[in-house]
This record gives C-alpha cells, structure tokens and sequence, in this order.
C-alpha cells in the first residue's frame, strides 16, 4: 500500500479500522487523549503492537508482580532482553525462555525455527555468549496427520536453526495431550555465559549519540506477528501466514559474531536491543524510554529487502536477524569496521534526542511523533475477572482415583510406550546437542549439564511443567512445575539459582482462565520463594485457544543451576553392581492427572498429587550435600510414570539391572505421582553416612550387574519382571512407531 | 608444528578445533579468516565444521571459492597435512582435494551421535597412533554425511588403501560405510566424524586424540628428526 492510499486519520477513527489492528475503541481514545489528536495510520500501527498483550503485558502485568524477582546472585532481573545470575568469579550466566506458538500453530518450521532465532538475540544483545538451547514443546495426540506434522517440522524447524548457528540445543521436554491439538505450545529457551564487565542493556542514553541499524534488511514479512500472537487461533489463522518471519541462521550467526566482537572490542557501543516482536518500533521506543530520552530516525535510511515499502510496513516489519544499537557520536566508523568485516549491513538511521518522543520521518515528511513512554510504558493494564471454573470444585469432590490393575508388568510397558515418557531420541538426535565440545550430560537425564571451560564449573539446565496437574489444581501444579524443575537439577548435581518462566494460557478474557493464570501464579511464587529460586525473566503467551477451546495452563518452568565442581555431576543411570537403590519420599495411591490415569480412561480429573514445599526443600538440600560429599552413585527424580518408570529409565542404556523389594501396596507404590521423590543409588560403603544426611531415604534394592528389571513384594513374590530388551523395545521404540503408522 | 584453523563466514565447530589443539594436544594454533592469501607460516591445516555461507545452496559450495582455498590447495600440494572436518570434508570434496561427493543423510534427517569408526588403515599421518581395526567412539553431527562416490573411483580408493575410517553401523548411507578418506598422496584426509569432539574423558571420549597426535608424529619424525 502507497503512501497515498493508506487511510486518514478521520478514516481510521470514523470507520474504525484500529480495530483490525487489535485497539479497542477505549484504547483508541486513551491513545487519543495521550498525543492530543488523532493518530495517523504510521502511528495507529506503531501503537497497536506496543500495546499488544505480547509486547505490553498489559493484562497479565499483575500476576507477574506476584513473582519473586530478587536475590542475592540476581545481577538483572525481568525488564531487559534477558535476565543475569552471578555465578561467581566476574562470570554470571544470561537466561530467558520464550514462546513462537501462534507462529509454529501455521507454519511450523519456520515458527519454531525463528522462535530459536529469536531468544537467542535476546541473549547475546545482554552481551553474553549463547552456550546451550533447550526447548519445550507440546503437541495434540500423535494420532492425526497434522499432529504429525506439526511435531515433525517443529523438531526440524528448532533443528535446522540451532544446528546451523552451532549453538547446542541440550535438553528440553516433549509432551502429548489432546489440548494442544490445534494449539501446540513452542517455548525455546537460550542460555548463555558472561563477564560481568561486559554486561549490556537496551538503552537509547546520551543526546546526540547515533542510532544504528545492523545484520539483515527489512521485508514486509512479520508484519503485526506480535498482534496476532495476542489473538486466538481458528480457521481463518491459515491466512494470518504471511505473519509468520523467515529465519536465515547464516545471517544470525554473523550479526551474533559481529554483535560480540563489538561487544568484546568496543567501547564505543552504548546501547543495543534485538529487533524481535514488534521490530524497529520496540527497539527503537523501549530503548528511548528506558533512558528517558527520545529518539528521532530518517526511514529512508533503513536497509530495505523489498521496493516501495511504507513507513508502516517497515516499523511494524517482523524481519528476523537484526539490531538496534546506540553508538557515541563520532565514532560509529569503529561499528561500520566490524560489521564490514562479516560483510553485514551497518548504517546510522537516527540520533538519541532530549525530547522523550520517537520522531519518524520518510521522504521528507514527519510520519509518526509520539512519546516514547505512551508507545513503551503507557499501555493500559486490566485486571480481568476472576472466576473458579465449575469443573475445579467437581474435581476436588470427587473420591480418589484408583486405577484397576491385572498386570503389573505390562501396565509398566504400556507406560513406557506412552509419548509423553517414551524416549525423545528421535527428537534429540536430531539436534546437534554437542557442538562447543561442552556438553557433559546429554539429553535425556534430568537435566542437561555444560561444563565451563577453564574452570571447574558447569551448569545444569532444564525446563519442565506437567500441565495436567495445573488443570487439576493450578496452584498446586504450579508449586510442582518448579519444584521439579528444581529436583531435576538437584538431581545432576547443580545448585537451583533461578528461573525463566513461559506462561502458555488461553484467553485471559475468560475469567475461567484468568483464573488458571492467577492461581498458578500464585502457587509458582511459594515455590520459587521456598527454594531460593527468583524469576528473573521470562514471557508470557495467552490466547492460546483454537476454536474457543484453551490449551491447560502450562507455565513452563526453565531453571538453571551451578555445579561447583565437574566431579559432583551426577546422571540417572544406575551404576555399579551391589549398589544400594534409595527411595526418598513416600508413595502414596495419588492418580489424579496421572500418566497411568490418563492412559486407562483417556482423560484426566480428580486432585493433584499433594505437595509440601517445606518437605520438598529439605529433601533437596539434603540431597544435594549428599552428592557435594561425593556419597551418591545415581539420581533420579521420579516423575510421570512413578516409581517403576523411573526405575526403568534408571537401567535403561543396559550396562547392569536392579532388584527391588516394596513393602507397601503396590500400585501406588509402582505407579503412583507423589511428589518429592527422588531414587538414588549409593555405594554400600557410604551407607551409614548417606543415611545420616538424607533423613527420609528408604533402601528398596540392590543394583544388579545382570540387566532388567526385577521388582517383588515383601514375601518376596514378583511383582514384575522385565528383561532389557522389553523395557527398550517399549520406550525407545514408541516415537519412531507411532509417527510412521497409518492413524 | 604450528596449525592453521580455517574460520569461514558460517563455521561454528572452529573452536572446538582450536581447543582440542590448543588444550588437549598441546601444540601451536592460530585462528585464519577465509579471505587469508598467505598460509606459510603454518605446518598443518584444518577445516572446522560447520556451515559455511549458510550451505544453503550445497554444503561447502561456497567456500570452495573462498581466497584461502587457493592457499589450502597450495599447502596440500606442498605435502602439508590438510584435515578437513564435516563440513571441512565437504568443502575439500567441492575442491577436489578429495575425490567424490556427499548426499543427504539417508534417513533424510540431521543425525547427532556417539559413532563406533574402525581404523582401517594406519599408515597415514593422521592414524599411526592408532592399532589396525581398532574400534573408537567419535561423535558424527551432519546432515549430508551420505558418501557417494562410482564404483571406478572407489576401485581406486580400496587399492591406494585411501579408506581410513568407515562406520560399524553405517548412520547415514554412505557408501562401503565410509567415513573418512584421503587423497592418493595420503596428506589430506577428510571425514565426517567429529575428532576434535573426542579429545576428553568427560564428554564421553578421548579417541579422536590420537589423530592430532598422529599429525604431529609425523611431522616430527619428517622435519625435526631430519634436521
């Protein structure tokens, strides 16, 4: 659309065509109210995506005020592209989760794909170098053919990204429900490494200093990606394509490379932010108000990809792989050096100014000024009804679960088989998991560990969230989304020091699911607060609906923790012959939103499984000193499935078996999901000194060197008997299977 | 002896490389830009992995042209050892250093993964230190690591015994389950397993040592003893 053709003013406010953008009639007045006329079309646009729920928060800002943000090794906490943690010695680590669902639900190759692109420039804009991706990924059953697809091209699309950039993606979970059929949920997570001293923040300070645009020129693609992110899906979404960006990770590696060097080289580099949702507008505002300054820019100036683009076009242009950055007067030739050298587009658009405005011009003409902190800060904030949806209180009434058992030896096979246990190697072997020569535990332990070289160091990461137990309950499933989270990386040997957050709801409009929002958060905050673990960035996904129907709450927790010292890295594997098998935590008949409930009646109700962080956070302590003391050989925490999955995984790359003897009533004590249980193995040596610190441990067996898996009762009749080859054949088998079989 | 790591626009293993060098072997290691026209002063060349110029087009296709090629041609005909990795093997095939050509993985997918190679031969330069069948773990990460080559030029290959490594349990199609080669004179050897990620006990494998180690050797007992 030409200049000439776009709507005036009057157009756009008597016909209402804001609301195509997604501005409601009040937001429109506020805007109004703010400039003191009516906005153009430009400004309409420029507004509409930074008052986006994807950009502004504006109705989920207060819950995220319920979340703890401080604490000691907290360096930035929400508010910047990514959130730092000290890690000691000048060094602190750079983490954040984000979400590309509405992008992957169309085109899922390229939305995953970009979503990838996308964190990882929030990462290296902080300074820092990306060290290792994780992702988190839901999917409907993987029955239909779509579903397929849909999981198929994610995997290939977060594959074909981070394999190329040579960044190792090296952990993540994959779940299945039939509530993210047409809805699946994309959260990529970037985690990277830092000297404190190198430290950088998106700010626009300084009059006078130059504005600088760099790495891949503007095309028309994204155009309002971050407004229709804040919309639910349905059948007319197919035509939303053209909202989905392309990603290019050859042009990311070297506008990463390029953004380093300066970083590392220059200190004539004041400010920098990624070009993500909502583009040059974001960066450009966010920056400026962040600073309490302005900034003016000449559009004619942009690198452009396509002829004839609008001021709109280009300000609300989604296109991936750039960055804005902020430079002292006189002394951008040292960025145009660097960048000339990875052969990349480096041109100086625009100047900070005093006056807190953003001030567009293009072929001579202002076309668009308004304040920064009306685009930046002056969304309004909502704060949505409330309401306990009916089935919550049905659920809670009913009587507890329990499931019907005729074999205890298949029902673990089938469990096994299920693919939200099933081994992820086919979805893992795909990504180059070991590129940067770092990563000491792969995917598929609890958490994924990247030592630190030239120290002694690693760091231990994960992302994790059982949306089932939040629908039941989402303040209890929130509490245990973080505390496993937490007892995964306990469990590899690694401090907890914080978390990244990806709230993935419906739409918030509903009360019902305002609800979920709200109380989910509120069970997230008394956990993070018990386990020393502050959210210090994240993002927040809501709408996540196709045809009125919402995904369950899934407030994917991503946590990273320090490992002092490489030796006390621990993995799930059983290890040595004669070793003694430890439960921790007792196991109760708790089947509400279990993986064996909704395997037997395809669904899920009742409660959630009960947790006490109070109990939680002494097992993990204890634990942990545990394996500091060098007493534990294995650990594992045990999770969907129960007990007899984890003990599975446990003997599962074949090298020796166990036997176990249970005294309690066995299928909840095989398959139950209690919660706060971790198994463990010590060596018969350090018995008596492991007992002493890990008050709960209960001994339920012996490592055998013969493989499989044995478990009895305590009269010593079997309960189940499983060789290797059965239990791999289930679990690794499942994927590959279900994916080339004709639904 | 002092090595070269080649750094295209788009390499992302040349770290690794310079590391396993620099930490592990212990030997002299310098990073070179593609557009470098000069290579004198070093004794050995390696070609990281990754991809270069993005390989949307084909992998390697665009770095064959690269300036520094000229020179790594140059340094492979002067008898310097030349050691192009993954991608480094795929542009040395685009070169013509080596003879063949790669295709998509089999399965069509990109393949990460701990890989058992047998050592078939052990009179090159790069794997003196190793024992004759010898079976060792070295990571592959590759998503066009299918080797093809005619049956001319591989009767060609199995006579100047130019198979050095081949996969026990061919990942991805290659033909004769090769996974490395070298050329006739024996100094440049490409492969698609990943040596330079095999060079510590805590990531799983310290089997690709022995390689760089070959390397200098070699170059030891041809330059240093002779003096």
């Amino acid at each position: 659309m030409s200049l000439q053709n776009e709507p005036t003013s009057s157009q756009i406010k008597e016909q209402k065509l804001y609301r195509e953008m997604g501005l409601s009639d009040s937001e429109f007045e506020l805007v109004e109210k703010i400039i003191g006329r009516s906005p153009n079309w430009t400004e309409t646009g420029l507004f509409s995506v930074m008052w986006s729920e994807h950009c502004s928060y504006k109705n989920s800002k207060p819950v995220l005020s319920k979340f703890p943000t401080k604490g000691e090794r907290v360096l930035q906490g929400p508010g910047e592209g990514a959130g730092i943690v000290d890690i000691g010695d000048g060094q602190a680590v750079v983490f954040k989760i984000e979400s590309h669902n509405h992008p992957s639900a169309i085109e899922p190759y390229q939305g995953a794909a970009t979503g990838v692109g996308g964190i990882i420039r929030d990462v290296f804009s902080m300074g820092a170098r990306p060290i290792a991706m994780l992702n988190s990924l839901r999917f409907g059953e993987l029955e239909s053919p779509r579903v397929k697809y849909l999981f198929e091209q994610v995997v290939a699309g977060i594959a074909g990204y981070g394999n190329c950039i040579g960044i190792p993606t090296v952990g993540g979970e994959v779940q299945f429900d039939p509530s993210y059929e047409g809805n699946p949920l994309v959260n990529a997570m970037c985690v990277g490494l830092i000297d404190h001293k190198d430290i950088k923040k998106g700010q626009a300070k300084g009059a006078g200093n130059s504005v600088m645009y760099v790495g891949a020129k503007t095309g028309r693609d994204g155009i309002h990606g971050a407004t229709f992110a804040s919309e639910e899906l349905s059948e007319a979404s197919e035509e939303k394509r053209p909202a989905v960006q392309v990603g290019d990770p050859f042009m990311e590696k070297l506008v990463m490379e390029a953004c380093l060097e300066l970083i590392h080289n220059c200190d004539a580099l004041v400010g920098i932010q990624d070009m993500g949702a909502a583009g040059l507008t974001s960066s450009s505002a966010e920056m400026a108000s962040k600073a309490g300054m302005g900034i003016e820019m000449n559009l004619d100036l942009i690198p452009q990809r396509e002829t004839g683009m609008t001021a709109y076009e280009m300000m609300l242009s989604e296109s991936q792989e750039r960055m804005l950055l902020v430079v002292e007067k006189g002394r951008e030739h040292e960025v145009e050096k660097i960048f000339a050298k990875w052969d990349l587009d480096c041109v100086t658009v625009g100047t900070v100014i005093e006056e807190q405005v953003l001030r567009l011009t293009h072929q001579g003409e202002i076309v668009a000024d308004v304040p920064v902190d009306a685009l930046a800060e002056d969304a309004p904030v909502y704060h949505k009804p409330s309401k306990e949806p009916a089935y919550y209180g049905e659920f809670q009434a009913q009587a507890d679960y329990l499931p019907e058992i005729t074999s205890f030896k298949s029902t673990l096979l089938s469990l096994l088989k299920q693919p939200t246990i099933a081994s992820k190697e086919w979805v893992y072997n795909q990504y180059d998991y070991m590129v940067r020569t770092n990563t000491v535990v792969a995917p598929g332990s609890d958490a994924a560990v990247v030592r630190i070289r030239g120290t002694k160091k690693a760091l231990a990461m994960t992302t994790d969230c059982n949306s089932r137990y939040l629908y039941l309950d989402p303040e209890v499933g929130g509490m245990i989304a973080v505390a496993e989270a937490a007892r995964n990386l306990v469990c590899s040997g690694a401090q907890p020091l914080a978390v990244t957050d990806c709230l993935n709801y419906g739409n918030p409009e509903k009360p019902e699911i305002f609800w979920q929002l709200e109380k989910s958060a509120d069970g997230m905050s008394a956990a993070c607060n018990k386990l020393a673990t502050p959210v210090i960035g994240g993002n927040v996904s809501l709408y996540n609906e196709t045809n009125g129907v919402a995904v369950y709450p899934t407030p994917v927790i991503g946590m990273v923790g320090l490992i002092e010292d490489t030796k006390h890295i621990v993995t799930q594997s059983f290890k040595e012959a004669g070793d003694i098998i430890y439960l921790i935590g007792e196991s109760k008949a708790e089947f509400g939103g279990s993986e064996l409930q909704k395997m037997k009646e395809g669904r899920i109700f009742g409660k959630a499984p009960h947790i006490d962080l109070e109990v939680e956070e002494t097992r993990q302590r204890e634990i942990l000193a545990a394996i500091q003391k060098g007493l534990i050989q294995s650990a594992h925490d045990v999770a969907e499935g129960g007990l007899s999955v984890a003990l599975a995984e446990s003997v599962m790359d074949g090298k020796i078996g166990a036997s176990v003897t249970l005294t309690d009533e066995p299928i909840g004590s095989l398959f139950g999901e209690s919660q706060s249980r971790f198994l463990v193995t010590v060596k018969p040596e350090h018995q008596d000194e492991f007992q002493q610190l890990v008050k709960d441990a209960k001994i339920i067996g012996f490592v055998r060197s013969e493989s499989g898996l044995a478990i009895d009762n305590e009269q010593g009749e079997e309960l189940l008997s499983c060789t290797l080859q059965e239990m791999q054949d289930a679990w690794k088998g499942a994927i590959p299977c279900l994916l080339t079989s004709k639904a | 002896m002092k090595f070269a790591v080649i750094v295209f626009p788009g390499s992302n293993c040349d770290t690794d490389m310079y590391h396993a060098v620099k930490d592990e072997l212990g030997a002299e290691v310098e990073y070179v830009w593609h557009d470098a026209t000069n290579l004198n002063q070093f004794d050995g060349i390696l070609l990281p992995g990754g991809f270069s110029y993005g390989d949307y087009l084909r992998s390697g296709a665009i770095a064959q042209f690269s300036n520094v090629m000229t020179e790594v041609v140059k340094a492979a005909r002067e008898g310097k050892p030349v050691l192009g990795v993954c991608n480094g093997f795929q542009i040395l095939l685009e070169t013509g250093l080596l003879p063949g050509a790669m295709r998509r993985n089999e399965s069509l997918k990109f393949i990460c993964q701990p890989e058992e190679l047998v050592v078939e031969n052990t009179s090159t330069i790069f794997t003196t230190q190793y024992e004759k069948g010898e079976v060792i773990s070295v990571p592959v990460a590759h998503g066009e690591g299918n080797y093809y080559c005619d049956k001319d030029t591989l009767q060609q290959l199995k006579a100047n015994n130019q198979i050095v490594f081949t996969y026990r349990n061919n990942p991805n199609g290659s033909v004769e389950n090769i996974a490395g080669i070298t050329n006739e004179e024996g100094n440049v050897l490409g492969m698609m397993p990943h040596p330079e990620r095999a060079v510590d006990e805590l990531l799983g494998s310290k089997d690709g040592l022995k390689l760089f180690q070959s390397i200098v050797k070699s170059w030891r007992e041809r330059y240093v003893a002779a003096k």
